[in-house]
């Protein structure tokens, strides 16, 4: 053990990023991957079908866990369209900008207490300002494309990502306001105490207001007018096809997890365990690491994203933006003035 | 006037409480929860190929043409069939046979351009030209669609026992 951590030491910084990188991309491609398949089974399930369950390994079915493979296989053999008159650099480019910020913000992320890549003062800052990168990609992809309904997809969605960016923004400016940190350990290790300690319950209407406003910034339904099947075929991405219309794929679910993840982390708790302070359970679940309580925090929201497209029906456009402009911005300046009152009042069990 | 005032009143009371109802996503969450619900509900997918759904014995598919029990065709040449068919489906060439009697010496109908509405089955005077419950089959070649007065007769050798019980089933409403 001992010449083992000496020899991670003894590692040039780079390697060791490079590992850690690794470390966390491998997993979170498979994850991905298997988040396609469990939309396509549970969104089934609530439809009361039962989606695939065909495609297995090794000749055995296992209720089509070999789908996503399958999948990904068609996927990279399939051909690259470039249409007629389209820019072919920022057509390329633009899959590229909406998965690498995706894949970029987990750099911060705090998957237990110190595991983590680079343990950054400014990891809020940081992750506001590459998830609202994003929406560049988006927009580059339906300029590009040299279609309308591409270009009908990109207006919508930077409309929208703009809009909601704003109530996210500030959703977060009461969590840091609460937590009084940047950092991401730290906003995790203020919120520890007990299940009732988490931010979700002092800041549950930014809660609410970054949850909804996560899932239109991911685009997902019911605020996916930037795909708008029904409307304009599918939106931004339309012209995009095998690898390329892939990694568009690969971020949007990559985004999803990751905006579950930090919902997780900011209100809930992140690695804490949900017994913390409860006197028989505690001790009782004292083996489980933390990582395996982040993660059943982060599978329920992820969850949730399949839930709410299977029950929710498209917002209409208008709608959208009253909701974000009307509704969620008054809401969260408010209640950031609400947490800052509690903060300065020291008020129990929070900010005591 | 005091009317007036209790009935705004009870107006601004419901619009107050839709309001709240709104604000809290009430709706919403009994949406989520129908959903949540049918998560567990018994699924009603079949799977087919071990799985099928349950024929009806007036099911039109795959034609085929009957024998009498003696190994006689049925078929009499009438061309009611080739009459009725509104996709101008069949074809049907007759001449005597050397035996006197009338019989077809082509008997084709294109699989593509039926409309599987089974007029031709009704029309038939003997119970010759029958539309069978087979509904799994495909073509590999240009030309296979046509079904030969040869491969309508071995399909109806094939299921004559069950083609012979659903006419019997059916007889009492035909």
């Amino acid at each position: 053990m001992d010449t083992l951590v000496a020899f991670w030491n003894d590692l040039p910084v780079v390697v060791r990023i490079l590992i850690g990188i690794v470390a966390i991309m491998a997993p979170l491609m498979v994850l991905v991957a298997y988040y396609t398949y469990a939309e396509r089974r549970i969104i089934g399930a609530m439809q009361v079908r039962i989606g695939p369950n065909r495609v297995g390994f090794f000749g055995l079915r296992m209720a089509g866990l070999g789908q996503p493979i399958a999948d990904a296989v068609k996927l990279m053999f399939k051909e690259i369209v470039l249409p007629t008159g389209a820019n072919k650099l920022l057509f390329l480019i633009a899959p590229l900008i909406s998965i690498g910020p995706a894949l970029a913000a987990w750099a911060v992320f705090p998957f237990s207490p110190g595991l983590v890549l680079a343990d950054i003062n400014a990891g809020l800052l940081y992750i506001l300002a590459l998830t609202s990168m994003g929406v560049y990609g988006v927009i580059i992809a339906g300029w590009a494309s040299n279609s309308k309904y591409a270009f009908l997809g990109a207006l919508r969605s930077a409309a929208q990502i703009v809009s909601y960016e704003i109530a996210m923004g500030f959703a977060l400016v009461g969590v840091l306001v609460a937590a009084g940190s940047l950092n991401l350990g730290q906003i995790v290790e203020s919120q520890s105490g007990s299940a009732l300690h988490w931010f979700w319950l002092p800041l549950l209407p930014l809660f609410m207001i970054y949850w909804i406003s996560g899932v239109a910034e991911t685009n997902r339904a019911p605020f996916d007018v930037a795909e708008g099947e029904s409307e304009i075929v599918a939106g931004f991405h339309v012209e995009y096809s095998g690898m390329a219309f892939a990694v568009f794929f690969l971020a949007e679910y990559a985004n999803m997890i990751l905006i579950s993840a930090l919902t997780a982390l900011m209100f809930f708790g992140g690695w804490l365990s949900p017994f913390q302070g409860v006197p028989v359970l505690d001790e009782a679940t004292a083996w489980v690491p933390g990582f395996f309580w982040l993660l059943l925090k982060t599978f329920f929201f992820m969850f949730a994203f399949l839930w709410f497209r299977a029950t929710f029906p498209r917002y209409r456009y208008d709608q959208i933006m009253r909701l974000g402009w009307k509704v969620f911005i008054p809401i969260t300046i408010v209640w950031i003035v609400v947490v800052a009152g509690m903060k300065v009042g020291h008020v129990p069990w929070w900010f005591d | 006037m005091s009317l007036g005032g209790s009935i705004e009143r009870v107006d601004m009371m419901k619009s107050m409480i839709n309001y709240f109802r709104s604000l809290f996503l009430f709706e919403l969450l009994r949406g989520l929860g129908l959903t949540g619900r049918y998560l567990f509900a018994t699924k009603v997918t079949l799977n087919y190929p071990e799985e099928k759904a349950p024929v009806s014995p007036r099911f039109r598919g795959l034609h085929a043409l009957r024998r009498y029990p003696n190994g006689e065709e049925r078929c009499i040449a009438c061309k009611l069939c080739e009459a009725v068919c509104p996709a101008l489906a069949i074809t049907i060439e007759a001449e005597p046979r050397d035996d006197g009697s009338r019989r077809t010496t082509r008997y084709d109908i294109d699989l593509f351009k039926c409309i599987f509405c089974g007029f031709c089955e009704e029309s038939c005077p003997v119970d010759s030209i029958v539309e069978t419950r087979v509904y799994e089959y495909h073509f590999e070649n240009r030309g296979e669609q046509i079904m030969t007065k040869q491969k309508l007769l071995e399909i109806g050798d094939k299921y004559e026992t069950q083609l012979a019980a659903d006419r019997a089933a059916q007889a009492a409403v035909r």
